[in-house]
């Protein structure tokens, strides 16, 4: 039995939402970025799907490039969290609220 | 690489703010704490590179494989965001001292996104916008909280950080689904294909995810949450930054992918999106900004109804509508940037002065920043003859030729609703009598970046022709 496209599309779609609902939901500070790595590997997943399907690899070049890009993110971002977390010693969105939310 | 001499020649703004980053970084790890060094360079290469390419902007090409334009309009936007940027390092060099930042990141942090900045606008393919995007976005949550041992800095550096990414996720499936529905990721192609996909669900998806993607980044309505915090927690003079050179790098983007659909008139598939983020923006923005106390967060609710203001241009969909973005995003971010500069030489240490009622009495004590920030008031406000009034003309003007007459109309009216708040500062600044006493750091260089900024607001609000009629045949 071969895969076709829709089954990847169909997974890389219910990842992208997961990442979402994760967002939107979840409090940790930590655990709303792995969410949204989720969500960019999800991308990941559905360019790697067409390029395949496509026969073309600028999908697959795109990806190194999203994953370079998701790289420097998380290096900023985990910074930024521990940074606050030295200054409110938590990192739960919801009690960083000096400004308002 | 370049097929010929004159191709790297039309690229040399980006390579010359390209070697100024790595000169700025090899001083930085070789001399510590060279600050005068550091603002000094970074004012002069951005003149440089402002300068440069209003002086290339005849050379039209497309370069690098179909990657990167050049010239025209291209070179428009290189000239704003440099001097956008030339304007902020001459508004920090005093703040930062107050502010206690004095890192010489910071500066390099701001070549870094005018670099990513200039890469958006010139971009051709979905690959550039998006590199150019993650720059200017990465460099942008460090500048939030360059001090990092303020909360508030820090807190706003995190919202920034969450939200950003989270609508960079958007922009990325955005951009997988549209490269395997269209088969590509240059932009003309997508553009010349985008007609026979508008019924392709996955298509449409994608174009859509893209467009709420940008819509965070310019500030417009469905992810507009995070800018008041930003604003009001960021370094002033960031917030000027992130206010004015974010967004019209943001706006830049939108254009530079829109312009290629024109000529097929297939935006009319997205206009009611448009109009829709257009319309929650302008009035989200308006009434709100009227409860706020904190100037920054008013600020900042006026950046949110200014970007629907841009949006109708956008859902004008014809030249002219560009045009009128191009004009009204220059007028924009020099009264914002002159806006911001007034509140950070006004800001004392520890952020305070920042309340709408710390300005009270502000004409008998300090005449001259008061007359200043009543001529950017009335600017914002729109009022004539001033350049923000002649830049909402035109975008109305343009939504009206296409059509939208409703959408102008809106716009009138939600700008007349902005002039409450904008001359309620006026008013505080002339007819309030002070309670507490003002104490204000002199900045020279401060107020230079002042007197630029409304020279040139009332140069293009009193021949507001010259400068449309260069913006056109960019164009």
């Amino acid at each position: 039995m071969t895969i076709t496209i829709e089954y990847y599309l169909i997974l890389s779609a219910f990842m992208f939402i997961v990442g979402v609902a994760g967002v939107l939901t979840r409090r940790n500070a930590i655990i709303v970025f792995m969410c949204i790595e989720l969500m960019l590997n999800s991308a990941n997943l559905t360019l790697v799907a067409f390029s395949s399907y496509l026969g073309s690899s600028v999908g697959q070049l795109f990806v190194f490039f999203v994953m370079t890009v998701a790289a420097a993110e998380a290096a900023v971002g985990l910074a930024i969290i521990i940074a606050i977390f030295r200054n409110k010693l938590t990192v739960n969105i919801d009690d960083i609220n000096i400004l308002k939310w | 690489m370049f097929n010929n001499l004159q191709e790297f020649y039309n690229f040399i703004p980006m390579i010359l703010i390209g070697a100024g980053i790595l000169i700025s970084v090899s001083v930085e790890l070789f001399s510590k704490k060279n600050l005068v060094f550091m603002s000094w360079f970074s004012i002069i290469l951005f003149f440089v590179v402002g300068m440069v390419s209003l002086w290339t902007i005849d050379a039209k090409s497309v370069i690098l494989q179909n990657m990167v334009a050049t010239g025209g309009y291209v070179n428009i936007f290189y000239a704003l965001f440099n001097f956008t940027a030339m304007i902020v390092c001459l508004l920090s060099i005093e703040y930062l001292k107050k502010y206690d930042a004095l890192f010489g990141e910071y500066y390099i942090l701001l070549q870094t996104s005018v670099l990513g900045m200039m890469l958006m606008a010139a971009a051709k393919d979905l690959f550039v916008i998006f590199l150019g995007l993650e720059l200017m976005s990465v460099s942008f949550y460090v500048l939030a909280g360059i001090n990092r041992k303020r909360a508030n800095a820090i807190e706003a550096s995190l919202k920034y950080f969450l939200l950003g990414a989270f609508a960079t996720g958007f922009i990325v499936y955005g951009i997988a689904l549209i490269y395997g529905t269209s088969q590509s990721t240059s932009i003309d192609i997508i553009a010349s294909k985008f007609i026979e996909l508008s019924g392709n669900l996955l298509f449409i998806s994608g174009v859509l995810l893209f467009l709420i993607g940008f819509s965070f980044k310019i500030a417009a309505f469905p992810f507009h949450m995070w800018v008041p915090d930003v604003y009001q927690g960021s370094p002033s003079t960031i917030s000027a930054f992130f206010s004015t050179a974010g967004k019209t790098a943001a706006f830049s983007a939108i254009i530079v992918s829109f312009f290629a659909l024109f000529s097929s008139g297939a935006t009319k598939i997205i206009t009611p999106f448009l109009s829709v983020i257009a319309v929650f923006s302008m009035f989200f923005g308006s009434i709100v900004a009227i409860s706020q106390t904190n100037i920054k967060r008013m600020l900042a609710y006026s950046s949110i109804s200014n970007a629907g203001y841009l949006v109708i241009g956008l859902a004008a969909s014809n030249s002219e509508g560009i045009a009128g973005v191009i004009f009204y995003l220059t007028a924009y971010s020099l009264m914002n940037l002159g806006a911001f500069g007034i509140v950070s030489i006004i800001e004392s240490k520890e952020e305070k002065n920042l309340d709408i009622y710390d300005y009270s009495g502000l004409s008998n004590k300090q005449p001259l920043l008061a007359g200043l920030l009543s001529l950017l008031m009335f600017s914002l406000a729109g009022i004539p003859p001033f350049a923000g009034f002649f830049g909402k003309y035109y975008i109305f003007m343009a939504a009206i030729k296409s059509d939208l007459t409703i959408l102008a109309i809106l716009g009138v009216l939600s700008s007349v609703i902005s002039v409450y708040f904008y001359l309620r500062l006026v008013v505080i600044m002339y007819f309030k009598e002070s309670e507490n006493s003002l104490e204000i750091s002199q900045s020279n260089t401060g107020l230079i970046a002042l007197f630029i900024s409304c020279l040139l607001i009332v140069v293009l609000g009193i021949f507001p022709g010259s400068f449309l009629s260069i913006i056109n045949s960019a164009l």
